[in-house]
């Protein structure tokens, strides 16, 4: 089931939490939503999920807008809030018995749905204990038995991984993955790793607009207009190999890397490679080109690229 | 209606699975009995076969009671967050309201009906007036309704359910009492309004046996009110959270 964000704005007083935010998301496609604390991700799943409206703008999950239908949207869409909000005083058999009935999930398919959920989630040896019982890991463990249980076209995960150990981390991420081949599946994190290991597509969020859209390689790419190398040459005298360097013409920047004594890390000028240049320099003057690789920017960097705005 | 009676399921579990309902149930009986039996102008000084002091009792207890009953619904739901987990399941506020609604509404007619035992008691001691003991207790149902609607209503506007309990006694004693007071010491069409907007005029007419569609106006418009108050908060919910 598709889901088509447009165009949607969200003022809460006089502060833009959504200024104008589009984007649309396939069924079988697993999208990360990043950006900073307030960059607007929370609000933005909020108002697909129906529970508030946009000020501006229209949300369409399988071509159902949830201004006009939310009854029916709400249907198709699975949410778990950032903060997992349960009835901790219910046994987690029975709150999950509980929300498989309110999402109208055939009575005959209740128990069914409830095994598998409990298996999928790993919550056999605490079905019968109350949820406020359980560590933070097993309740939020609950709280995405409850968003699928009734097989929902639409996941919609708020920080699915928070308070989970790194086992239950891989589980999970397994689990969504699984899940997010036939669903659509829209997740945020602050881990960026963990965006890049799950999903497909990284939407990346700051200010209340979307500054970017893409697979992680090319997001790097975009934000890599310039072609960085580490080469190590050997056999040569330092401030000549680093000097010959510098006079290659497509080269920009030469930096000497104090820790290995043979290694340089070579920039080039916008859009040119000098991987060949330095190949054919080493050849000429008779150095041993012992390593060239291209140094890749960290997702990291990228993001704080695009989200650190003074 | 399937869904207003799981969320309805689903409050009354609680009220007994966090004792409120047990709490409730034995604190009412025991006040109610402790009154109408034993202390004060019990049964046996009236020396009527009535339950009109039973009534009076109740008109009393139930006025305290309703707000606690009636204080987290809402607002617990607000402040732990679950709120936000079932209004984006597929329902709507109206059937999370009326389930609620219902559920505080069911709790109060199992405490009225364990009081069957004194109508028994009382019927076999004397003469009673059948027809009065029914509109006295069908009084205390519409009664009941119109606090819990109020309740509702306190729960659904704070986070702080200590808050909802304060709101909902600053409504409810109005009805209760300040308009009944102000009308005795005001005249004309002014004191005629506030009167009608007693609730005791309109409870003691119905435990004396009488029915007005007046009366069943007056419970049905702030049950309505209190209700349509109740969603208009709910729906505002991007204000608060």
């Amino acid at each position: 089931m598709e889901v088509s964000v447009e165009n949607i704005t969200k003022t809460y007083g006089f502060q833009k939490a959504v200024d104008g935010i589009s984007f649309k998301v396939k069924a079988g496609e697993i999208v990360g939503f990043l950006g900073p604390n307030g960059a607007g991700k929370t609000t933005t799943m909020k108002i697909i999920t129906c529970f508030m409206p946009p000020n501006e703008g229209d949300v369409k999950v399988g071509g159902i807008s949830v201004l006009s239908d939310p009854e029916e949207v709400k249907k198709h869409i699975g949410y778990l809030p950032e903060t997992n909000p349960l009835y901790k005083e219910m046994p987690v058999i029975d709150y999950l018995r509980f929300v498989a009935e309110i999402q109208g999930v055939q009575k005959e398919k209740i128990r069914e749905r409830i095994v598998e959920m409990i298996q999928v989630c790993g919550l056999k040896s605490e079905k019968y204990k109350k949820i406020g019982e359980l560590s933070k890991g097993y309740q939020q463990r609950v709280g995405l038995a409850q968003a699928m249980i009734h097989d929902p076209d639409v996941l919609i995960l708020d920080e699915p991984t928070s308070g989970l150990d790194p086992n239950q981390i891989v589980e999970i991420r397994e689990l969504i993955k699984k899940i997010g081949r036939e669903k659509t599946v829209i997740l945020s994190s602050h881990i960026l790793a963990e965006v890049e290991a799950t999903c497909d597509r990284i939407l990346i969020v700051n200010e209340g607009k979307l500054v970017a859209d893409g697979t992680a390689n090319t997001l790097r790419k975009q934000a890599q207009a310039k072609e960085i190398v580490k080469v190590t040459i050997e056999d040569g005298d330092r401030n000549q190999i680093f000097q010959a360097l510098q006079k290659l013409e497509t080269v920009e920047l030469v930096d000497l890397l104090p820790q290995y004594t043979q290694s340089y890390e070579v920039q080039s000028k916008p859009d040119a490679s000098s991987r060949r240049a330095i190949f054919k320099l080493c050849t000429e003057k008779g150095w041993t080109l012992t390593e060239m690789t291209p140094v890749e920017r960290k997702l990291e960097e990228v993001f704080r690229d695009l989200t650190i705005t003074n | 209606m399937k869904k207003i009676w799981i969320i309805t399921k689903r409050e009354l579990r609680s009220f007994f699975d966090s004792l409120m309902a047990y709490i409730m149930i034995v604190l009412f009986l025991g006040f109610s009995g402790f009154f109408t039996w034993i202390s004060g102008s019990d049964i046996f000084l009236v020396n009527q076969a009535s339950l009109q002091t039973f009534f009076g009792i109740a008109y009393w207890t139930l006025f305290f009671f309703i707000p606690a009953i009636t204080m987290g619904l809402l607002a617990d739901e607000r402040k732990s967050g679950t709120l936000e987990l079932l209004v984006t399941k597929p329902v709507s506020s109206w059937q999370i309201i009326i389930g609620k609604f219902l559920a505080a509404f069911l709790l109060i007619c199992i405490s009225l009906a364990l009081t069957f035992p004194y109508y028994i008691t009382v019927a076999n001691i004397g003469k009673i007036d059948h027809g009065a003991v029914w509109m006295g207790y069908l009084g205390l149902l519409f009664m009941s309704a119109s606090y819990i609607s109020i309740g509702l209503f306190a729960s659904s506007i704070t986070s702080n359910q200590i808050v909802s309990f304060l709101i909902a006694l600053f409504i409810g004693i109005f009805f209760h009492l300040i308009f009944g007071i102000a009308s005795s010491g005001s005249a004309g069409w002014f004191a005629g309004i506030l009167n009608y907007l007693s609730i005791s005029t309109h409870f003691e007419s119905m435990a004396r046996g009488v029915i007005d569609s007046k009366d069943l106006f007056y419970f049905l418009s702030i049950i309505f009110f209190g209700l349509i108050g109740t969603e208009l908060s709910l729906s505002k919910r991007n204000l608060s959270n």
